[in-house]
């Protein structure tokens, strides 16, 4: 780890020394299963640690760590990010996480919606929405997006007896369901998984259990400091050198093995597990999280359906071809497999959502230069 | 908007608790986490809710077991070759 700040907060885990002795460990275990392997992550915040603290160029040569469908912004689909922007067009206030804002749907982003006058406010937490609606009497949309930990709290403010006028359109998805499609994909490389450890924290690790049982590939829970990654990485090469199909818990100070019991009895109590589109990847069966019927009336595509169906009818159209992201975050292909990488396709002007994310693949690989692509072609030559 | 942050309790009424983090305080709600949360404790927050208090033993549980990582015997390192991934069970 280059330049890790070593700070003595006890939450902090970035010692460089332990640090050391991890990287040298790693090393060692990869050596010993005597041929290239391919991981992957499942979270665009692990690739922020592994770019944040030049991670990537220290890992051995043999050992290939892959990015997955772990970006939230870059998994959310542009008709929904379309329907959103018609929302806001047609006068409703919408509110947004703030790295959904420079996304680009089909045509254009809520950011170019709030330029033309749309109004569009960013929160950062989702009590945000339910003060921001109790203070006006016009509707309100929350445009709910994220995985399980973002999911829960938008699932929370629907049971705090929330206003008449806020509605949710929730584009929430569920992780473990995307984690099968790239399981199934033919030709897949990835002899295992570094699942997030946040959205561990409220499934809990059982959740892999069936999908290691299932897909027969280890499935090692981590967290989001630079040891906690390569911890994680040590015990995901151990589990493939010893031909071990389990699943693993790499942060056991966050994540238990039936989770917060508590929060996924509120996430159940108020989404289902429905077919979703993954930009860029797929339809998902069970990959997206609806609204119960019991909450209709606070659901935003049920509220405003007519405006909506119009407006769908008038915007989509098809994505961009050319842009790579799904089979980047399948771990089909690397960002500098795409033409446009750094090309046309750079973070002031992006061409798919996986540039415009701080969690884009495309977009950490970009900002993080040119070690990472050099060595990237070279593990491909 | 995936970020979690962990931090440190400040201050508790009801559900609601005043976290910092790392020299930032903000307000939190404890709606979601699934154990009593009490002043000094440290919290995982994810858009403005805690889901996890994390118990202090097991951050010292966490640095054991790193330093555990660090040590392992190499005894696996001087076994068979390793199976290659046309040898593993693939469904
Ligand atoms: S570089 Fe741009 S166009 Fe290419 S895959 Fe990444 S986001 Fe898509």
């Amino acid at each position: 780890m280059s330049s890790a700040a070593n700070t003595n907060h006890p939450l902090s885990f970035r010692d460089v020394q332990r640090g050391q002795a991890l990287q040298a460990r790693l090393r060692q275990v990869v050596a010993a299963v005597r041929r290239p392997l391919t991981v992957m992550h499942v979270c665009g915040s692990h690739e922020q640690v592994i770019a944040r603290y030049g991670m990537r160029e220290s890992f051995p040569a043999d050992l290939h760590v892959q990015m997955g469908p772990g970006c939230p912004v870059c998994v959310t689909d542009a008709p929904d990010i379309d329907a959103v922007i018609a929302l806001a067009d047609a006068g409703v206030h919408v509110l947004t996480y703030g790295d959904m804002l420079a996304v680009p749907g089909s045509a254009e982003s809520l950011s170019d919606a709030r330029t033309r006058g749309a109004h569009v406010d960013v929160i950062y937490a989702a009590t945000q929405a339910l003060t921001i609606a109790r203070s006006h009497q016009d509707p309100v949309v929350f445009f709910a997006t994220g995985f399980e930990t973002t999911a829960v709290a938008t699932a929370a403010i629907l049971l705090q007896d929330p206003p008449p006028n806020l509605f949710v359109y929730s584009a929430h998805k569920w992780v473990p369901a995307a984690m099968e499609i790239v399981a199934r994909l033919p030709g897949s490389p990835i002899e295992g998984f570094l699942a997030a450890g946040h959205a561990a924290t409220i499934t809990g690790s059982a959740i892999f259990e069936s999908f290691v049982d299932t897909y027969r590939r280890p499935v090692v829970v981590a967290g989001f400091e630079p040891l906690d990654v390569l911890s994680g990485l040590i015990c995901l090469v151990e589990c493939i050198r010893d031909s071990r199909c389990e699943v693993v818990n790499a942060y056991p100070r966050c994540v238990t093995r039936p989770g917060n019991q508590r929060a996924l009895a509120v996430l159940h109590r108020v989404f289902q597990m429905g077919d979703g589109p993954w930009r860029g990847i797929a339809q998902i069966p069970g990959g997206e999280l609806e609204l119960r019927a019991e909450f209709a009336q606070h659901d935003a595509r049920r509220r405003f359906a007519t405006l909506l169906a119009t407006a769908a009818r008038r915007t989509h159209k098809p994505p961009s071809d050319t842009c790579r992201c799904g089979a980047i975050m399948t771990g089909m292909a690397q960002p500098t497999d795409c033409v446009h990488f750094g090309q046309t396709c750079r973070p002031e002007s992006p061409i798919g959502a996986c540039m415009v994310s701080s969690e884009g693949p495309c977009r950490i690989w970009f900002e993080s230069g040119a070690p990472h692509r050099a060595k990237a072609a070279e593990s491909r030559s | 908007m995936c970020l979690g942050a962990p931090g440190q309790v400040v201050d508790v009424a009801g559900t609601r608790a005043r976290v910092d983090f790392f020299g930032v305080q903000r307000e939190v709600s404890l709606d979601l986490v699934d154990e009593p949360v009490s002043v000094g404790d440290y919290v995982l927050v994810h858009v403005g809710f805690a889901i996890r208090r994390i118990p202090s033993d097991e951050i010292d549980q966490t640095l054991d077991f790193f330093a555990k990582l660090s040590r392992d015997a190499d005894q696996h390192e001087a076994g068979p070759p390793h199976p290659t991934p046309a040898d593993a069970s693939r469904t």
